[in-house]
């Protein structure tokens, strides 16, 4: 297996505080690689650096044998590397097909087309079909439920037809039937071919889904490798217990 | 999803042809005045909707690209002969082109800031472009202002003005609704609604905010063209005048900002309002007084405007009304 994803180096400093301090791991292609710590571990300040949202103080990243030279969320986005939010973020006043369609990636030129032409309209009610909302494709994202926003959000950076997903504690806040249903999906896109990165404080999934895991503390990669292993590594037990 | 349909190309049909009947058959001039500028208001919302209204970005200087458009007309034309009165009006395309150009630049920087500090950094444009105005004397002669060549239009000489305003705030209509049915309002209302996921879903924010910034530009400028022209004085404290952006935007907040016919119907409220406190008490300002009153209105009563509370008000009913066993009533949008 290749690597998909590199970082190396990585480092992001708030003030005296190092969020993220000279941290180095690689996501494997095909894997579904979880990144867990305790609270304040610097996970989201990680996925921020990853996706363009924040500008690292010093490090690289490498996407599909690229280095990222000038991290940018679109651009990255364009070239298969997406995230979802840990706050269920959807556009409210938009419809949830429109949610979608806004998410495919379309050249310049086609910014003077219809807003919801065919082809795109059918591509969002086959997604809203597949995660159990098309039902609601004409209803405003903004009257779904919290775990209904959760998997829109999810179903939106599928437009785009990315290579690797960053899930950002996809099961928070969302209930058992839902957890099952996000982890469904994320194994169903993985089987066709879809590399994950997820952050999650649900150790349950994490273990039943991720291979490899990562853990993070103080900012940086205390340890790493399968589940089994990881969870019964001092550090890792350490690091979440304390000692 | 706003597109094509027989009903509402019908209410544009009617509207715009009851609006174009208005100077030929009423003939007192005070009317047809107020007409015009009823109509340059009306286009000046909806160009302001455009871009504020559909990206949630307020901009309080599109009035500088207002009188630039004045000035540029009106230094054309003291070079080039107006011929029979009509040619300014031929060149107004150019003049909204050249303007809308010429503010790409100075929007990218703006764009830099967000909320509050892009409306602050937009109403300082605005008093710099006023400045420039008062200090650039070669160019625009300061506070003497610009004389713009008077044509001889026959008879009823408001008319070929109102007609040019009507066909510019038309054009601001057909631009908003192309918008907001293309991918380019989608990407727009995107950005309104969370910009920061907008960007992490691939849509080119600053592009398509530049590219309805600039359609918003031009068709400010072309009505400010037609306002110099009209008024054939351009004076730097009128051309590029606060009051008249502060107007434009009540009239979109009155009317319901993103939506189509909003600003234009805030804009057939206000105006003649206004017109009407100016004439009746005198050049007093007091219409100033009336102004913040609307706001304070609108701010209590109607908090998203006109049509989106009808919208919600028809909904409401809809809902209450009882349902058929067979129908599930389900909300539909607003109207837009």
């Amino acid at each position: 297996m290749s690597a998909l994803l590199v970082a190396e180096g990585l480092t992001k400093r708030f003030g005296g505080v190092a969020a993220v301090a000279d941290c180095s791991f690689a996501v494997d292609e095909g894997s579904i690689t979880a990144l867990v710590g305790p609270n304040g571990s610097g996970k989201t300040t990680l996925f921020n650096l990853l996706t363009g949202y924040l500008t690292a103080d010093r490090g690289s990243v490498s996407f599909a044998g690229r280095r990222v030279r000038r991290p940018d969320p679109t651009r990255l986005y364009r070239a298969g590397l997406t995230r979802t939010f840990q706050q269920a973020r959807v556009f409210p006043q938009l419809t949830l097909v429109e949610n979608l369609v806004v998410a495919i990636q379309q050249p310049w030129r086609a910014i003077g087309r219809r807003a919801l032409g065919r082809a795109d309209g059918e591509r969002a009610h086959r997604l809203l079909e597949e995660f159990g909302l098309a039902a609601l494709a004409g209803d405003r994202a903004g009257s779904l439920s919290y775990g209904q926003k959760k998997l829109l959000g999810f179903a939106t950076v599928l437009m785009g037809e990315p290579r690797l997903v960053l899930l950002d504690e996809p099961a928070a806040g969302v209930n058992p039937v839902m957890i099952e249903t996000i982890e469904r999906h994320v194994r169903e896109l993985h089987a066709r071919g879809l590399t994950f990165l997820i952050v999650e404080h649900n150790m349950n999934l994490v273990m039943r889904l991720c291979d490899p895991v990562i853990v993070l503390d103080h900012g940086t990669k205390l340890a790493a490798g399968p589940p089994s292993e990881v969870q019964s590594d001092p550090r890792v037990l350490d690091a979440y217990l304390g000692s | 999803m706003s597109r094509i349909t027989p009903h509402g190309l019908a209410r544009a049909a009617v509207v715009f042809g009851l609006l174009a009947a208005y100077p030929f058959v009423v003939h007192a001039d005070w009317l047809v005045n107020i007409g015009v500028f009823t109509l340059m208001y009306a286009g000046l919302a909806s160009a302001w909707n455009l871009f504020s209204g559909y990206t949630g970005y307020i901009s309080l200087g599109q009035a500088a690209f207002f009188g630039i458009g004045a000035y540029t007309l009106g230094i054309t034309f003291n070079h080039v002969s107006i011929g029979s009165g009509y040619r300014p009006f031929y060149v107004l395309p150019l003049i909204g082109v050249a303007v809308a150009i010429v503010s790409v630049p100075i929007a990218w920087i703006a764009l830099r800031t967000r909320a509050m500090t892009f409306a602050i950094v937009t109403l300082m444009l605005l008093f710099i472009v006023q400045q420039l105005a008062f200090n650039l004397r070669s160019l625009t002669h300061g506070s003497q202002g610009i004389a713009v060549p008077q044509p001889s239009f026959s008879s009823n000489f408001d008319r070929p003005y109102y007609l040019a305003m009507l066909g510019v705030l038309a054009l601001a209509m057909l631009a908003c609704w192309y918008v907001r049915s293309s991918k380019l309002g989608l990407m727009l209302l995107s950005v309104r609604e969370d910009e920061e996921k907008a960007r992490g879903v691939g849509v080119r924010v600053t592009g398509a905010k530049l590219i309805a910034f600039a359609l918003s530009v031009a068709l400010t400028a072309m009505l400010g063209g037609v306002w110099g022209y009209y008024l054939f004085y351009i004076y730097p404290e009128s051309a590029i005048d606060p009051l008249v952006m502060i107007g434009a935007v009540l009239m979109t907040f009155l009317g319901g900002k993103g939506t189509l016919w909003g600003p234009m119907i805030g804009a057939f409220v206000l105006v003649p309002a206004q017109q009407w406190t100016l004439t009746t008490y005198g050049a007093t300002r007091l219409y100033l007084i009336a102004y913040a009153a609307v706001f304070v209105v609108v701010l209590v009563l109607l908090p998203r405007g006109i049509l989106p509370s009808l919208g919600e008000l028809v909904e409401s009913r809809r809902f209450r009304a009882p349902a058929r066993p067979d129908v599930t009533p389900r909300p539909k949008r607003a109207v837009s």
